[in-house]
């Protein structure tokens, strides 16, 4: 039956990058949707005569050090990770989104000191962004959320704006303009629809970087806090392990490259499909 | 300068420092340090130390969790900076692993009736690292210099007196029986200025370069005045080892010879060409909670959380059952003071905890915050083993990792936190250094615990000079503490130290002391 | 030449927006920088001398000129906790920048004839295997694969020993030595990356009408491809580099700490922790600066390479 649904894919001219992404992808956001309702263990339930345990049928990634079973663990961090990506996309590309297009539709000086900003904060590598905005204030998901989000802004800033510079001559606008529509309605009804096909893929990309950042965030003990730990927070603890119980780091790793892969994989297909 | 003696109020005044605490993290000391010339040096001191590494065969490695936050003995704050700067300095009088006091620059001590005066004689022929001896002169200089930084302990201290040559004497304003402990405090030549860049001490170790975040290279002080007890190892370096994950693979790869204070897990990680040695950590370990905030202002709440709370499985998941149970602010290796007994007050009882709750007012539980350091794990295992816990009566306990000095700032000195989990150490060998901190008016009570029976016990306790009668106040004073659950008393923490196996000797200390001097090479 | 003075004092402007932006976050958080140095038990007046003598009572423009004009100078202020910020800085730099030469000069020599040579080769089984690849290698974060490397190379192949950091001080070939696999963990995504930039932008150029003819008027492969084909190929590879180079400078943060070197961003992490925001300051504005320097050479660089540019940009 799955190689039939692969013929399929195939007829529709769905290349395998695309194909690979939405495997991955799929499993991975099924894995982690049952992770809200169920989990194989309770990812906080501790167990002294299960600590540090293989793989077996039991505990399919073994147990860490407090003999919480790592499988649960995962579906649970790849949820934090996962949603702290999602906030800092909506924070990051819709904040960057309504200022690139307002500042390149009217321009202006307004414009200009914007843009000085923009350049400002993309001198900034957004992990270091994030870094300095976590320690200015607190530690903790919600913090690491919009401090990334904030670092996400410029960037998507600067790829809307030179969008909306470049359609903001074209004849719709001018047409629309001469029919009495607001610039508020120019904007958003008349320009917008016509950036999303770039917005998308930014926004494909811009995840995968949020992933990244958010799992560097917490490998340096940033952000969540335990027993709820993302994916970053399980690596780094589990690494005083890994010389007798590799799987303790290899567990949340690949779930990390699980993740990001499918992501790519799907940017890399809708590139090619495109 | 203005700014010096600034650093020096910094310290004393923010920090508290009756008890440095028993963590493993750096502390900010102030603005008036001056270490700017430590680069610079260290880069010739450097090549001078890889120098005289090859002439002698080995350089020990020893991994310390973070860096030393001075070098000078009589600012410098952490408990990680005291136990390394113990290689390098002595007191008067200085501790040996059995927590007597022996006499060390001072050859002999008389202590008056009174307990307020304190006679020191000082021993002959004992040889600075720089090569001179020291004096009276320099006695007196270090202690005054060390009373001038606003020392608290010190505060009694009404003259540092120069007898003769060889004598000094320190008057008391009131009497301390007690004193003698104090006397560890470093003596340096009369003439320091810049022990922040060239430390100079006594002892069995001294200064070679130190590199900021890196290392701290020391090296056997040949000259040192107690040959007995003259260090084994010709060089050894303190090497910084900031992210505690890798120092599994650090030690396996062969980076640091040895550890003090692995988790059992670690140690357990590790092959056998490592020895683990294993003793207490000599601190009191507990969940504390600022009993002036609701609902830890009723008696009625924290006696529930202690009924919820049981100090054995936490020390099985922590660390493999290792650990001692507690039941009061002292712990077991203070034989004299400890009381077992106390252990009992509380046993776990989750429908007691739960009637009691009731009472108070709580019958459906209630939500609060425990702030923990996010530098040392045992506490944070201990906050997830006591979220546990605490749900099976309905109290919902959150975990926030703070940084260290962002809990001195905001624990410590703000008070503003509704629980924590730290360990207090005694940072000299009495009772009052765990004790104090519970008065009322103790500057340095960061729980807000009062209680008139506690500080009528304790000024008693402080009074008296008879020593039997003593430590039957201060047992009255550990018992209240427990019997209005003042906090939740876990344990004293084993502490795992881990030695390359072609090392031995490692000797732990009632004290936070490392003592480098008594490792020696493996037959 | 007017392009690049217009260039540079677009990024003195951007330097100095970068500056206030900074000064105002470190000035504006809540907390009283002499009540952290004297403690919360000063009393007022002890408080208000310090404040006074750190001319902390002046208005905030004054003390931001004071702060930008001491940073130009190259004083960088007091640490809380290490005396001087520059002498602490300039004694650290060198680590994180031979990191990020070599994790650079890996990248270089890696990313370059392969991305050609899978280009040239494309839909060859290597270059399949290689696409194929990139993307997986590009999913790891680098301190994954620093985990990794310290688990295979150090501590079973013992290739190398984990956290056996010698300073540049005493040892520089066994400094170098040491951030050989630091700098493979931070230069592999880095890697992936600029092959299938390259890979991609080589087939783009091969496929166009300049190509074409040169291959009509009977010129050799070989000769179309250096001469032409790669030229133009490296414009956006020049741009990425620039941008890697910056990215392995943050990148060093995270794996300083895997790998336990006591670099710029071990410094960065623990004068975080430990609220020493002098230091804090001087690394980001550093950072910053890099980044923004490295800009304007690639920005230069790209119109060596392709003078077309100019005819566009004046």
């Amino acid at each position: 039956m799955k190689l039939s649904m692969i013929k399929k894919f195939k007829d529709k001219k769905i290349n395998s990058f695309l194909l690979w992404g939405l495997i991955l992808t799929g499993i991975m956001l099924l894995i982690v949707v049952i992770g809200i309702f169920w989990t194989p263990y309770d990812p906080t339930k501790m167990s002294a005569s299960e600590k540090l345990q293989g793989i077996s049928l039991r505990h399919i990634l073994g147990t860490d050090n407090k003999g919480r079973d790592i499988f649960s663990r995962v579906m649970y961090g790849s949820r934090i990770t996962l949603g702290i990506a999602c906030g800092t996309m909506v924070i990051g590309a819709g904040l960057g989104t309504i200022l690139g297009a307002i500042t390149g539709y009217f321009g202006g000086f307004l414009d200009e000191v914007f843009m000085r900003i923009v350049d400002a904060m993309l001198a900034f590598p957004s992990i270091l962004l994030a870094l300095v905005i976590v320690s200015l204030f607190d530690s903790g998901n919600i913090v690491v959320m919009v401090a990334l989000g904030i670092a996400f802004i410029p960037s998507f800033a600067r790829i809307v704006r030179s969008e909306v510079l470049r359609c903001r001559t074209m004849d719709y606008v001018e047409n629309a303009r001469i029919q009495g529509a607001s610039d508020f309605r120019i904007i958003f009804r008349h320009i917008m629809p016509n950036i999303t096909g770039v917005l998308w893929s930014s926004v494909l990309i811009g995840f995968n970087n949020a992933v990244l950042a958010e799992a560097g965030l917490s490998y340096l003990g940033i952000g969540s806090q335990p027993p709820y730990d993302s994916l970053g927070n399980m690596l780094s603890s589990a690494q005083q392990f890994m010389v007798k119980n590799p799987i303790c780091v290899l567990g949340p790793g690949f779930a990390i490259v699980w993740m990001v892969l499918g992501f790519s994989f799907l940017g890399e297909g809708l590139r090619k499909k495109a | 300068m203005k700014k010096k003696v600034w650093s020096g109020n910094v310290a004393r005044r923010g920090l508290a420092a009756v008890c440095a605490l028993a963590m493993t993290a750096t502390m900010l000391t102030g603005c008036g340090k001056k270490k700017e010339d430590a680069s610079e040096g260290s880069s010739a001191q450097g090549t001078a130390a890889q120098t005289s590494s090859q002439d002698s065969d080995e350089v020990f490695t020893v991994g310390i969790p973070q860096d030393l936050d001075s070098l000078d003995p009589h600012i410098a704050q952490s408990a990680g900076t005291r136990e390394v700067l113990f290689n390098i300095f002595e007191g008067l009088v200085k501790p040996d692993e059995k927590g007597n006091m022996n006499p060390a620059i001072a050859s002999s001590y008389k202590i008056s009736e009174d307990a307020t005066e304190y006679t020191f004689t000082i021993r002959e022929n004992v040889l600075f690292h720089n090569g001179a001896t020291v004096t009276a002169d320099d006695v007196v200089a270090s202690l005054q210099r060390y009373k001038d930084t606003g020392a608290s302990i010190f505060e009694t201290v009404d003259a540092i007196e120069k007898v003769d040559d060889s004598t000094v004497k320190v008057t008391l304003s009131k009497p301390n029986t007690e004193f003698l402990s104090y006397c560890t405090v470093a003596i340096m030549p009369k003439d320091t200025t810049d022990a922040e860049t060239n430390p100079i001490g006594t002892g069995p170790y001294k200064f070679v370069s130190r590199t900021a975040l890196e290392n701290l290279v020391v090296e056997k002080f040949d000259e040192y005045w107690d040959v007995d007890n003259a260090a084994h190892i010709k060089n050894v370096v303190f090497k910084v080892e900031a992210n505690p994950d890798n120092i599994v693979a650090d030690l396996e790869g062969g980076s640091i010879d040895m550890y003090a204070r692995i988790t059992s897990d670690q140690a357990d990680q590790l092959s056998d060409s490592f020895e683990i040695y294993e003793g207490e950590m000599n601190l009191v370990q507990a969940l504390y909670v600022n009993n002036a905030v609701e609902p830890f202002d009723n008696e009625l709440v924290r006696q529930a959380l202690c009924y919820a709370i049981d100090p054995q499985e936490i020390m099985d998941f922590v660390s493999g059952g290792a650990g001692v149970e507690i039941g009061s602010a002292m712990f077991p290796s203070f034989d004299k003071y400890f009381d077992e007994s106390l252990n009992d007050t509380y046993n776990q009882d989750v429908d007691k905890a739960k009637e009691l709750l009731a009472q108070a007012g709580y019958p459906d539980g209630f939500t609060f915050t425990i702030k923990v350091p996010s530098n040392y794990t045992p506490h944070i295992d201990t906050a997830e083993v006591i979220v546990e816990q605490l749900e099976a009566i309905g109290v919902t306990a959150q975990i926030k990792k703070i940084e260290w000095n962002t809990w001195l700032e905001d624990v410590y000195n703000n008070k503003d936190y509704e629980a924590t989990i730290v360990g207090f150490d005694a940072s000299t060998l009495n009772a009052s250094s765990l004790l104090y901190r519970y008065t009322s008016d103790a500057h340095n009570n960061m729980f807000n615990y009062s209680n008139a029976d506690y500080d009528k016990a304790f000024a008693t306790a402080q009074a008296t000079v008879d020593e039997a009668e003593q430590i039957k106040y201060y047992k009255e004073c550990e018992k209240i503490l427990s019997q209005t659950a003042a906090a939740v008393y876990i344990q004293d923490l084993p502490s795992f130290v881990a030695l390359n196996s072609k090392y031995t000797g490692y000797t732990f200390y009632p004290l936070y002391v490392q003592d480098i001097a008594k490792i020696k090479l493996a037959e | 030449m007017k392009y690049i003075l217009k260039k540079a004092s677009m990024m003195v402007l951007t330097l100095i927006a970068v500056s206030i932006l900074v000064f105002l976050a470190f000035n504006l958080i809540p907390g009283d920088p002499a009540t952290r140095i004297l403690g919360t038990e000063a009393t007022e007046s002890q408080l208000q001398l310090l404040r006074q003598e750190m001319g902390l009572n002046d208005p905030i423009y004054v003390r931001y000129l004071r702060w930008i004009w001491n940073f130009i100078r190259g004083d960088l202020g007091e640490s809380y906790s290490y005396g001087s910020v520059s002498a602490l800085i300039l004694d650290k730099i060198p680590i994180t920048i031979w990191l990020a030469i070599m994790a650079f000069f890996l990248m270089f020599v890696i990313s370059i004839p392969l991305g050609i040579f899978t280009a040239r080769h494309e839909g060859g089984v290597i270059d399949k295997i290689v696409v194929v690849l990139d993307q997986v290698i590009m999913a790891i974060p680098p301190f994954f694969s620093g985990i990794i490397i310290t688990l295979v190379f150090g501590l079973t192949l013992q290739l190398f020993v984990p956290g056996g950091f010698v300073s540049y001080k005493i040892d520089f070939w066994g400094f170098i030595g040491y951030l050989v696999f630091p700098a493979i963990a931070i230069a592999l995504p880095k890697i992936t990356m600029c092959v299938k930039l390259l890979r991609g932008s080589v087939i783009e150029e091969i496929s166009k009408d300049y190509t074409r003819t040169a291959y009509s008027r009977g010129n050799t492969t070989r000769g179309v491809l250096y001469r032409h084909v790669l030229k133009n190929a490296m414009i956006p590879v020049i741009t990425f580099m620039g941008m890697a180079l910056a990215d392995m400078v943050s990148g060093s943060i995270v794996i300083e700490q895997v790998f336990n070197i006591p670099g710029i961003g071990r410094m960065l992490l623990s004068s975080i922790n430990n609220r020493d925001y002098p230091v804090v300051e001087a690394i980001i504005m550093g950072i910053a600066i890099l980044v923004m320097v490295v800009n304007l050479i690639v920005d230069i660089i790209y119109r060596l390479v392709d003078p077309r540019i100019e005819a566009i940009n004046d």
